[in-house]
Parts: C-alpha cells; sequence; structure tokens
C-alpha cells in the first residue's frame, strides 16, 4: 500500500507525534511512505532551530531523524515556510537573509506536491492540529 | 482523477488556514484536477461581501475567491444551515455558491474520493 501523510499540526501538537507513530507503523508494516507533505504550522517540524528544554521530547528531531535514516519524500510547503521563517539556503539568498534552517532530507516545495501526492497514493492520511 | 473536496470552516480572520485551504484549491485548478469547494461553520463568512479587512491589517481574501472559477473550481457549495444559524442571506455573499442542505452534504462526502478540512 502506498501511503501519502500530511501534517498541518504544529510540533507542540500531539497530532504531530501521532502521525511520526502512525508513519513509523506504515513501514513497519511493509508499507511504502510515498510522500510527507508538511503544511501550515507543521513547517516548523522541518527547522532545524527548534530548542526544547532538556527534559522533554524533541519531535521536530525526532521527524528529522525518520526521514533522513528512512530516506524519505518530504516536502515541505515553500509559501506556508516561507511566511514561518523556514527557509533553505536558496529561499535565505533569494530574500536576503542571513540564515537558513532547513533540515537535511526536506524539500520546500509547492502545493502541486500535495494534490500529485494525494493522486497517486492508496491512502491519504491528514494529521491535523486543534487551530 | 480522483475528486477533492475541501471544506472550509475557519472564520475569514481567525489566522492562515481560510487563505491556505484557498491556495489548495488554486493550485489544484492550476493542474486542473477536480476539487470542489464547501463552505461551513464559521468559514461561511469567508463569503460574505463588503468586509474591511484593511483595518486588521489583512488582506482581502476576494482575489482568491474569485480566482476559483477562473482556475475552473466551479463546484462551490454552502452549508445553508450554516448561514441561517448566522442570520446571513445567500445574497449578502460575494461568490455564486449553490447552496446545499445537511443531507446533500452528506451526498457531496459520498461523491468526492477525498476529503480535506484544515
Amino acid at each position: 500500500m502506498q501511503f501519502t501523510l500530511i501534517l498541518s499540526s504544529s510540533p507542540q501538537d500531539p497530532a504531530s507525534r501521532r502521525a511520526l507513530c502512525f508513519a513509523r507503523a506504515v513501514i513497519a508494516a511493509g508499507h511504502q511512505l510515498q510522500r510527507i507533505f508538511f503544511y501550515q504550522d507543521a513547517v516548523h517540524l522541518a527547522s532545524r532551530l527548534l530548542v526544547v528544554p532538556q527534559d522533554e521530547q524533541d519531535l521536530a528531531a525526532q521527524w528529522q531523524e525518520f526521514v533522513r535514516e528512512n530516506r524519505l519524500d518530504a516536502v515541505v510547503c515553500i509559501a506556508a515556510a516561507l511566511r514561518r521563517g523556514v527557509l533553505d539556503e536558496a529561499e535565505a539568498r533569494r530574500y536576503e537573509k542571513d540564515a537558513d534552517n532547513l533540515a537535511a532530507g526536506f524539500e520546500l516545495s509547492g502545493l502541486g506536491q500535495l494534490h500529485e501526492a494525494m493522486q497517486s497514493a492508496n491512502r491519504v492520511v491528514h494529521f491535523k492540529g486543534d487551530a | 482523477m480522483k475528486s477533492l473536496l475541501l471544506i472550509a470552516s475557519h472564520a475569514p480572520w481567525s489566522g492562515l488556514a481560510a487563505r491556505e485551504t484557498l491556495d489548495i484549491a488554486l493550485a489544484g485548478g492550476a493542474f486542473d484536477l477536480p476539487v470542489s469547494m464547501l463552505w461551513q461553520g464559521e468559514g461561511v463568512y469567508q463569503l460574505l461581501a463588503g468586509q474591511q479587512p484593511d483595518i486588521l491589517q489583512q488582506k482581502n481574501l476576494q482575489s482568491q475567491l474569485s480566482g476559483l472559477p477562473l482556475f475552473g473550481i466551479e463546484q462551490l457549495y454552502v452549508c445553508s444551515e450554516s448561514l441561517q444559524q448566522r442570520n446571513l442571506l445567500p445574497e449578502q455573499l460575494a461568490l455564486e455558491v449553490q447552496l446545499v442542505s445537511k443531507s446533500e452534504i452528506r451526498q457531496l462526502l459520498a461523491t468526492h474520493a477525498q476529503t480535506l478540512v484544515l
């Protein structure tokens, strides 16, 4: 089974943790995660600059490790990311910002990637926040 | 191609959700995908004509809304019960949309391959 996951919850939202548990279960069960699309506040999960207190779980770091280890197709909506200050090197240069923060393994791209993934997957699961 | 029903349920100036839902619709239209939209709950306020978002330093949603038919998104629905609950009349809406009852909404959900609510 080919799964596409859509995340729109913030890193602090329990839905982002549920999504990671679900994604791990998809792979463990032998299915494919063809794409994970990060939209709205979920773009912060792709930031390298989140810092959480030492006795708390760093969900963004866990997502980033999961994406890297499984070489997943992790697409971050570029418009949603720019508004929220999640930039790769090229966008930081384009908008003359002094830093970039997009984690390795993630790619900034447009909403066309969301539609493409929704069209081609057997199952689309959306993890949404409380917003 | 799989049809998508986008449900807009957020008030227009309560954050980015209204705009970011419309962005998904417009992107789908740009790729000629069968996308429908349903406004319900607080989302019906997105359609209300004569808003002055500039007072809130916000950009009008009107350009995105009127872009929908231009991008081929013509299946536009509004929950009539949500309008009634808020004392809104169809004449007050800035976009031509079809009024649907709860049972018609159930039908919309059944006939679309996918549904997305932000």
